[in-house]
Parts: structure tokens; C-alpha cells; sequence
């Protein structure tokens, strides 16, 4: 048996690597973006509903809360128990029947919001279920509004406490978005395949896609724990 | 033309679940034993062999399931050994679900407590003696909830076998929508049958989860 590698035969082709990595970073940072807000409000929404209130203006909004409650845990429920390449197929080629037409990149970014939001939503959740009451009592002491007692005084220790689970999260829909490649999103793993098909180098050139993925999660990971934790969330202590 | 049905196509979707059923119990006690394994080696704490399970768990956690499905199918190849999807989809799901056990199981190990480990020492007890009466009957609670958990992740991760052309749920609803033009109906159905799989043991991790934290907390 003799197998002889020609991994230069892929790094021949670091422009689509290139373009591929480009793409992974564009739609992780998007739909990191957006993913991440969408579950930090329905992660409030969650908490909001179940927050005791005898404030009898608030009564009225509280049965609209009950119903978004249901419904927020129905699509979490949803999305956190059907595989991502299913999500992805469905928008992509189920949406068009109902008239939502839309090109591969922007199903992707979608789909990766839509799964991103899910998870982060429980994890936020977590975090802010944490908050001492007393917090939040102070925050209406001193005359805040909920919305600013939410920004200010609850948001930012709930997710500096949960940030390296939500840091997980994103890297793992990093990795999941190989998948977009499917419906020809052309990201990493798509160029992997371009490159696979013009040199006949499969496994020389999945390899070298897999160790770039490794390298991104690596990274990734070290950028948002040591850096992002110093910038996003400055002058805040560890009390664990 | 064949008109399909409502029926010919769910009863065709149902058909194809059992493969990703199979499949997920194939790799779900294959990893479990390798993962075992991987286990008791990291527990021997012999500094280069721990190295390596470490890279390996950094390696197949660090990549796409997908990365590792293809790097299976085309790379098996190269080593002279025949691959059909079902051994390269097998083994690739396998080794992915043992290098999460490990980690998770190694995480368990680490939550009892040390004096525990100590004590065993202490009595006389040999390294398996002490793995099996004191350690492990303490871990395996801990374990179950994750470990259930974990499942879930690698029933939804079968669905990636479709793209190197295992034919189960997600493959044939490909197939069969494009066939009935209904790619609507097909994979909203699918979504349902992944989620009738999913919720029920998701549900159960969470249950499980939450009477461990009831019973282990301090009174």
C-alpha cells in the first residue's frame, strides 16, 4: 500500500480558502449578532412572564406576557430538538412554496440566527434567573424603568456570568455552518469541496478545511473569553 | 406520473426514520464503549497517553461533524478499506460520540469529591476496586443526565449523514420532495418526526437534571 499526499495541490487553491474562511467568519459574526440579541429578548420576555408583579396596570400585560411565554418556549423547544441541516433545507427550499424566496447566503444567516437564538435564549435565561432580587428592588428604588433596570442593573452580570457558555454556543453553530455549503453558501467547507472536485485531492483538501475549522474555533474562542471579556464586559470581577 | 399521497409520503418518511434510529443506536454504544474506554485510560493519569486523549477529544470537538463525515468517506478509502456510507457514517458518528462521552463522563468523575477517591486509597483498595465501588456508582448519577442529553445531539447529528449519501430521514425527504415538488409539507414533516424523536428524551434529560439538583442539594 502506498498513499502519497499532495497537500500543495489545495494550497495551490488559498484564494478559495481564503474566500471560504472569509464567508465561515461573515456568517458567524452576523448571525452571532443577531442570534444573540434575539434570545437576550426572549430570554426577558421568558423572565418578565414569570416575574410575580401586583402592580395592577401591569395585570393587563401580563396575560399577553403568558402567551408570548408559551410560544417562546414552543419555538426554543422546536428549534433545540430538529437537526440544523433540516432547519436549513426548510427555509431554503421549504419557504419558496409559501413565496419567501431567498438566496442561499441570506437562508443561511437565517437559519443560523433562528438555531443561535434558541440556545442563547436558555442560556441568558439562566443567567439572568441568577439575579438577587434586592438588585432589582434597588433599580426601582432609585426610580429606574424596567427597561433601564433591565439594561443596566440585570443584563450585563447575567451575561458576564454565562459568556463562556454562550462563547460555546457560537462556536458551535461556527461549525454547523459547514452544512451551508449544501445549498451553496460559500463558506469553508463548500471551497473545501470546490477544490475537492477540481483536483480530485479529497482528503488532502477536507483535512486541511478540518484543521482550518480548528484553528477558528481555537481562536475564536481565546478572542472572545480573554479579549472580548476584557472589553465587553469592562471593570467586572469574577465571583467564582 | 406517480401521484404520491399524503400518505406515501409520510409512510415513506417513517420507513426511512428507522435507519436514522438505527443508526443513532449504533453509534450511541459504539461511542459509549470507546469512550469508556477512553475513560479508564485518561483515569490511569499517564501524562503522555492523556495528552493524547485530550487531542483527540480538542480534534473531533474542534471540527464539523461534517468535516469528519467526509474525511471518513474519503479517507477510509485511501487506507485500502471498502466504504460504504453505513461504515464511514458508523465509524465517523462513532468517534465523534466517544470523544463527547469521555469529555462528559470525565467531567462527572471530576465532580466527586476527592476525599472520596483518598478514602478508597486509604482502605487498600485497588485502582478497579476503587473505580468500581467508590467512583463510579457516585459519577454514574451524574452522568445520566448529560449523557441522555447528549443523545439528542447525536440523533440530529445523523441527519448529516445525508450529504455523503447515507439514506435516512433527512436523505429521503430530499429525495422524496424532490420528487413531489412539496418541499414544504416534506420537511415540515420531517422537522415533526425529528422532534416526536428529540423532545420526548430532552424532556427526560431535563426532568432527570432537575431531581439530581434536588437531591444533592444541601439541607
Amino acid at each position: 500500500m502506498n498513499i502519497a499526499f499532495d497537500f500543495w495541490a489545495v494550497f495551490e487553491q488559498w484564494p478559495l480558502l481564503l474566500t471560504g474562511v472569509a464567508w465561515t467568519l461573515g456568517l458567524t459574526s452576523l448571525s452571532g449578532i443577531f442570534g444573540l440579541s434575539l434570545g437576550v429578548v426572549m430570554a426577558w420576555a421568558r423572565l418578565e412572564a414569570v416575574r410575580p408583579n401586583h402592580d395592577l396596570h401591569r395585570k393587563k400585560i401580563s396575560r399577553v406576557l403568558d402567551i408570548l411565554d408559551k410560544l417562546i418556549l414552543f419555538y426554543v423547544e422546536l428549534i433545540r430538538n430538529t437537526p440544523f441541516i433540516v432547519q436549513l433545507f426548510f427555509i431554503f427550499f421549504g419557504l419558496p412554496a409559501l413565496g419567501l424566496r431567498l438566496s442561499a447566503e441570506v437562508a443561511s444567516v437565517l437559519a443560523m440566527v433562528i438555531n443561535l437564538s434558541a440556545y442563547s435564549c436558555e442560556i441568558v435565561r439562566a443567567g439572568l434567573e441568577a439575579t438577587p432580587p434586592a438588585q432589582v428592588q434597588a433599580g426601582e428604588s432609585l426610580g429606574l424603568k424596567p427597561v433601564q433596570i433591565f439594561k443596566h442593573v440585570v443584563l450585563p452580570p447575567a451575561l458576564f456570568k454565562v459568556w463562556p457558555a454562550l462563547v460555546s454556543q457560537i462556536i458551535i453553530v461556527m461549525l454547523g455552518s459547514a452544512v451551508c455549503g449544501q445549498i451553496s453558501t460559500e463558506e469553508l467547507s463548500y471551497s473545501a469541496n470546490l477544490i475537492q472536485s477540481r483536483n480530485f485531492r479529497a482528503f488532502e483538501s477536507f483535512i486541511t478545511a478540518a484543521f482550518i475549522y480548528l484553528l477558528l474555533s481555537i481562536a475564536i474562542r481565546w478572542l472572545l473569553n480573554k479579549v472580548g471579556r476584557q472589553v465587553i464586559f469592562k471593570g467586572m470581577v469574577s465571583h467564582d | 406520473m406517480i401521484e404520491f399521497s399524503l400518505w406515501d409520503i409520510l409512510r415513506n418518511l417513517l420507513l426511512a426514520t428507522r435507519w436514522t434510529l438505527i443508526l443513532s443506536v449504533i453509534a450511541i454504544f459504539g461511542g459509549g464503549l470507546i469512550g469508556f474506554v477512553l475513560l479508564i485510560l485518561r483515569l490511569l493519569h499517564i501524562k503522555p497517553l492523556g495528552v493524547m486523549i485530550n487531542l483527540y477529544v480538542e480534534l473531533f470537538q474542534g471540527t464539523p461533524l461534517l468535516m469528519q463525515l467526509f474525511l471518513f468517506y474519503f479517507g477510509l478509502a485511501l487506507f485500502g478499506i471498502d466504504t460504504s456510507v453505513w461504515i464511514s457514517a458508523s465509524a465517523a458518528l462513532i468517534l465523534y460520540a466517544a470523544a463527547y462521552l469521555t469529555e462528559i463522563w470525565s467531567g462527572c468523575i471530576r465532580a466527586v469529591p476527592k476525599g472520596q477517591s483518598l478514602a478508597a486509597k486509604s482502605l487498600g483498595l485497588n485502582f478497579i476496586q476503587e473505580l468500581k465501588y467508590i467512583i463510579f456508582p457516585q459519577a454514574y448519577k451524574l452522568s445520566i443526565a448529560p449523557t441522555v442529553g447528549f443523545l439528542v445531539q447525536l440523533i440530529k447529528g445523523t441527519a448529516l449523514t445525508s450529504v455523503i449519501g447515507f439514506v435516512e430521514l433527512t436523505k429521503s425527504a430530499s429525495m422524496i420532495s424532490n420528487v413531489t415538488f412539496k418541499p414544504f409539507l416534506v420537511f415540515s414533516s420531517v422537522a415533526l418526526i425529528y422532534f416526536v424523536i428529540c423532545f420526548p428524551i430532552s424532556w427526560l434529560a431535563t426532568r432527570i437534571e432537575s431531581k439530581m439538583n434536588l437531591n444533592t442539594s444541601p439541607s
